[in-house]
């Protein structure tokens, strides 16, 4: 997408200054205005038009992809997050578990983040993880995720929620399947 | 008397009638060169302030862990950074532009309202001074430039932070709304002769569209602004989900102004791109209906994408869906744009001055905002990079390459029309690339800083997280960024004392602004021109010298009086005479009032602001006394030759149907904005509480509903009877739809004080009791409209020689009486009808 966009610039940067310094063979008016129109509806028109087909085509079935819908199998774990200022609040309902500013999760596994503010609106993300969901009180929006593997991620709040804003951060390990259990095992009361 | 005498007589009689006094009366100025002036450099006062922020947060954020600034100064400086370049900085400098050039274009000797832009021009400098003086105070608002609710409520904002933002803007936001009234009906009523729609210079059918973009985007944002002070200083629940209102209406309310917005600065950037790059090829543009197609698609589709700065919050899947393709496909217009350039560039002779190169930087740096643009509209992509440094990059990109870059090179463009004198090139080419370099060095690294996980609006960051140099080359492209500015800045100022002079026309261009002399008289033209093409200086190099002369229209002066020619809206066929009104010190006065009203609001002394405002609106009323036939626009002893266009208060369509038609049209967006609001919580938020009977008295609202029927009825029968010669007992009439009307006033009142409405506790009341108010406010204006009009025809102002002012208020009272049925459906009927409340 970038490399794309990096070519568009250059193709449109190139052509303005190749007008700006070639000297125009004399075309009548008939000529020039068919040259205008082919430049707009060439440029203006289609080359735009296709990209944003293509674009939608692929972005569109990705955005579905990426929604909390039933899987098949293996069932997602469920995890309550809680936004306020200037903490996270964790709860893991299926194990009674709870927690603050510190996220414990299965890696290689579905997990919906369901998302809610206690205040102020704040966002959820884990940068490495992947996309953001905005915590908003009144409401939960779910969110899911998968670490792929075992390690240290950082989560932060990526909505402005006050002087603690930039503070707010996430402490997000994940485990191993095997190691999970274990931590919950050692975590459960 | 020789040709020579006879034209300088003119010209001192002109000055005579039209000429700026000096001294503390030149604060009472109503020409539109001297307010375009002021606007623009009062905006370039606050672009200074805003930019010293911008210098602040990027030293705070050159080095992790820095202790410059703390968390709480550094929110102020990035919401007033954005709301100072937003509200007090793009919108001014370019609505300043504007109304200092638009007369000039379309060939005419003032704008239409003269006295309206006087009024914007002082409430933008109040609310501007009132939102700084926040800043010195130590308590400028810092909820960020969107005020997201609940962060900028009452229970987490209770300072007055807050208040500056939401009270200033709205004033702020007047003026832009009046300024952008008055373009709208000067360029469709006060073209010159036979400049037909298709003849217009483009840079009008931009201003065009800007301008009623303004109109219709800016009153959801003005209701918003209403609603959450009200729930601030009053309790009114709107946005407290617990009393059944949600946040994420705010959020709508202020996308749906927000996202037009930035084609709202766009697209006067464009125009003046679209105007320099004809006269730098040397040639025609090509392809002029492509751009009024494209002006006119960006308008429409740019109403129906502001979802997209909301993917996060969880909008359902489809609806992301929608509006991430309307997202995408406004890039189209924007792309047919450039490329129309593009073509009139290939096929003309371009030479490369000065403002040339201020366009390059702008197709290159515009572009690339462009296209990261359509990255943020894929919903996968905005959900990563939503509110880091990579949106700070792309914004920049399309506001700085999409506005400021253009700006510079207007502004050189037209130097020689304000100063006539010329910039230089060598100090301007210095600060052009100082400008470009930084400006990249800034703002493409930040990309890659938000790419790397860094959210916006964090005054700190932990070293050992990859943003330390990403950081660093960012703070140091900022100063590079500020010097090429100062750099620019300087050449501006050091060319109005060492510039050359500047021939007439000096980039030999084709519009009528360069048939004024340079600089310019109050008054434009000595007579306004014929004009039937779109390039009149390249077909007609003689024409400035035929209207110095005083050959074309309006080159009678004995009547002592402002004229401007009023043309048909499509064809520029001349059909009246405008008189318009000289110089006052309403327009100050009644800012000031507003002000006191704004600071009395934000001190939270209620009964001072209530009396301020009541002064405001006498003051306001007084303003429109001196109209029509008012001595101070009108003499009979003037000669008319016979077949001369007529006075526009002979006529049923002057410049005010006009005006009022684009006031209601903006009135009505607030008023869909609130309806929108009403069902919007009906629907969706979260803990709505409505009651299980209607608060409401149906069958009183609706004998109120008919009072105020038949009194708009009696109002429209009054002007049908003008319409066809009779005024039979006019006043008498006109004090009768005023009693009626009250009667229908004091029913709403009623009806406002026993209703069992409890506002405070539920959203539900809350909403129903702004209806309420809204109908009150607008029956009350009715009726003081038809009496003064009463009293107008008692004094011979109005009558039938005269209906041009009853015709106004006829659609004053039916708008009024098409919002409360509305209203009554939608409050009483609709929820009925609903089951229950």
């Amino acid at each position: 997408m970038f490399l794309v966009a990096a070519l568009v610039l250059l193709v449109v940067v190139g052509l303005w200054v190749r007008a700006l310094y070639r000297t125009p063979p004399d075309h009548d008016e008939a000529a020039l205005r068919r040259i205008g129109r082919r430049w707009i509806i060439g440029g203006g028109i289609i080359v735009p038009g296709v990209s944003i087909v293509i674009l939608l085509a692929f972005g569109i079935p990705l955005g579905h992809r990426m929604l909390p819908l039933p899987l098949p199998g293996d069932q997602p774990l469920k995890i309550e997050v809680t936004a306020r200022q200037w903490h996270w609040d964790i709860l893991y309902p299926d194990h009674g578990i709870v927690s603050t500013d510190r996220l414990v999760i299965p890696a290689g596994r579905a997990i919906d983040f369901h998302v809610s503010s206690a205040d102020v609106i704040h966002s959820f993300w884990i940068p490495r993880l992947g996309g953001k969901i905005d915590a908003i009180p009144g409401r939960t929006n779910v969110l899911r995720l998968r670490a792929d593997q075992p390690g240290h991620y950082r989560g932060q709040c990526a909505e402005f929620c006050g002087t603690g804003h930039a503070h707010m951060v996430l402490a997000v390990e994940a485990l191993d399947a095997a190691a999970f259990d274990t931590w919950v095992e050692t975590q459960t009361p | 008397m020789t040709e020579t005498d006879s034209r300088d007589r003119l010209h001192a009689d002109l000055e005579h009638i039209w000429g700026n006094p000096r001294g503390w009366r030149a604060l009472s100025v109503v020409n539109h060169s001297v307010l375009g002036l002021r606007f623009m450099g009062t905006a370039l006062v606050f672009f200074l302030i805003g930019g010293i922020l911008a210098m602040l947060m990027r030293a705070q954020l050159a080095m992790p862990d820095q202790r410059l600034l703390g968390a709480e100064f550094y929110n102020q400086a990035f919401t007033m950074h954005g709301t100072v370049m937003m509200f007090l900085f793009a919108v001014p400098m370019l609505e300043g532009l504007a109304v200092y050039l638009i007369p000039k274009m379309i060939g005419a000797r003032d704008l239409v309202f003269p006295r309206l832009s006087a009024f914007g021009y002082w409430c933008y400098l109040f609310g501007g001074l009132i939102l700084i003086s926040s800043l010195f105070l130590g308590i400028a608002p810092n909820s960020g430039w969107f005020m997201y609710t609940p962060l900028s409520s009452a229970v987490h904002s209770p300072g007055s932070n807050s208040d500056f933002w939401l009270l200033g803007v709205t004033f702020i936001e007047i003026s832009a709304v009046s300024t952008a009234i008055e373009l709208v009906v000067s360029i469709l009523r006060s073209r010159t002769a036979g400049m037909s729609l298709d003849k217009m210079p483009l840079f009008a059918w931009y201003i065009l569209g800007m301008a009623l973009m303004i109109v219709v985007g800016f009153p959801p944002l003005i209701l918003g602004s209403i609603l959450l002070e009200l729930e601030r200083a009053a309790g009114l629940p709107f946005f407290d989900v617990a009393r059944g209102g949600d946040p994420v209406l705010w959020q709508h309310l202020f996308w749906l102004f927000g996202h037009p917005e930035v084609y709202i600065i766009f697209l006067p950037a464009a125009g003046i791109v679209s105007t320099l790059i004809p006269v730098f090829a040397q040639r025609p543009i090509v392809g002029y209906r492509w751009v009024v197609l494209s002006i006119i698609t960006t308008g429409f589709l740019s109403f129906s994408l502001w979802v997209h700065h909301m993917f996060t919050v969880g909008i359902p899947h489809l609806a992301q869906a929608f509006f991430s393709a309307a997202s995408m496909l406004v890039a189209i217009p924007t792309a047919i744009q450039v490329f129309v350039w593009l073509a009139t560039l290939w096929t003309g002779k371009p030479v490369l001055r000065l403002p040339m190169l201020w366009l390059i930087g702008f197709l290159v740096v515009f572009v690339a905002g462009g296209l990261t643009g359509v990255m943020l509209a894929l919903v996968p992509f905005n959900w990563q990079v939503h509110d880091t440094h990579f949106v700070v990059a792309h914004m920049h990109y399309v506001l700085v390459g999409g506005m400021f870059f253009p700006l510079v090179a207007g502004l050189y463009y037209w130097l020689p029309h304000v100063s006539g004198r010329m910039p230089s090139e060598h100090l301007g080419r210095w600060g052009f690339w100082l400008t470009f370099i930084g400006f990249n060095l800034t703002f493409l690294i930040m990309h890659w800083t938000g790419l790397l996980g860094m959210p916006r609006r964090v005054y700190t960051y932990e070293a050992g997280l990859g943003w330390d140099l990403p950081n660093l080359v960012s703070s140091v492209g900022g100063f590079v960024l500020a010097i090429g500015i100062a750099t620019v800045l300087l050449d501006i100022a050091l060319h109005f004392r060492f510039g050359r002079m500047a021939p007439r026309n000096p980039w030999h261009a084709d519009s009528l602004e360069w048939a004024t002399g340079t600089p310019p008289r109050a008054y434009n033209f000595a007579s306004q021109p014929d004009c039937a093409t779109r390039h009149p200086l390249w077909e007609h190099p003689g024409l400035p010298d035929g209207i110095a002369e005083g050959k074309h229209w309006l080159a009678t002066v004995e009547h002592g009086r402002r004229e401007t020619l009023g043309t048909d809206p499509v064809s520029g066929k001349v059909r009246e005479i405008m008189r318009l009104p000289g110089n006052s010190w309403l327009p100050l006065v009644i800012a000031l009032g507003l002000a006191v009203v704004c600071i009395s609001l934000l001190v939270r002394s209620y009964p001072v602001a209530a009396l301020a405002a009541l002064a405001s609106v006498a003051l306001m009323l007084r303003w429109s006394w001196v109209n029509g036939l008012h001595p101070a626009l009108y003499d009979e002893s003037g000669a008319f030759p016979a077949g001369a266009p007529p006075l526009h208060p002979h006529t049923f369509d002057g410049p005010g149907l006009w005006g009022i038609g684009v006031t209601l049209l903006s009135n009505a967006s607030l008023f869909l904005a609130l309806l929108f609001g009403w069902f919007y919580l009906w629907t969706v938020a979260p803990l709505w509480q409505a009651p299980t009977t209607s608060p409401l008295p149906a069958t009183t609202l609706l004998l109120a509903g008919l009072l105020l029927t038949a009194a708009t009825l009696w109002m429209r029968r009054i002007v049908t009877r003008l319409r066809s010669g009779t005024a039979a007992r006019l006043q008498m009439q006109l004090w009768g739809v005023a009693g009626l009307g009250l009667v229908h006033v004091a029913v709403l009142v009623q009806v406002l004080i026993a209703a069992p409405l409890s506002p405070t506790r539920t959203a539900h009341d809350a909403v129903i009791t702004v209806f309420l108010g809204y109908l009150l406010l607008h029956a009350a204006l009715a009726c003081v409209l038809a009496a003064l009009q009463a009293l107008r025809v008692r004094r011979a102002y109005v009558g039938q020689h005269a209906p041009y002012e009853t015709v106004i208020v006829e659609k004053w009272w039916s708008y009024t009486l098409l919002t409360f049925w509305l209203t009554y459906g939608c409050v009483v009927l609709f929820p009925a009808g609903w089951g229950g409340g």
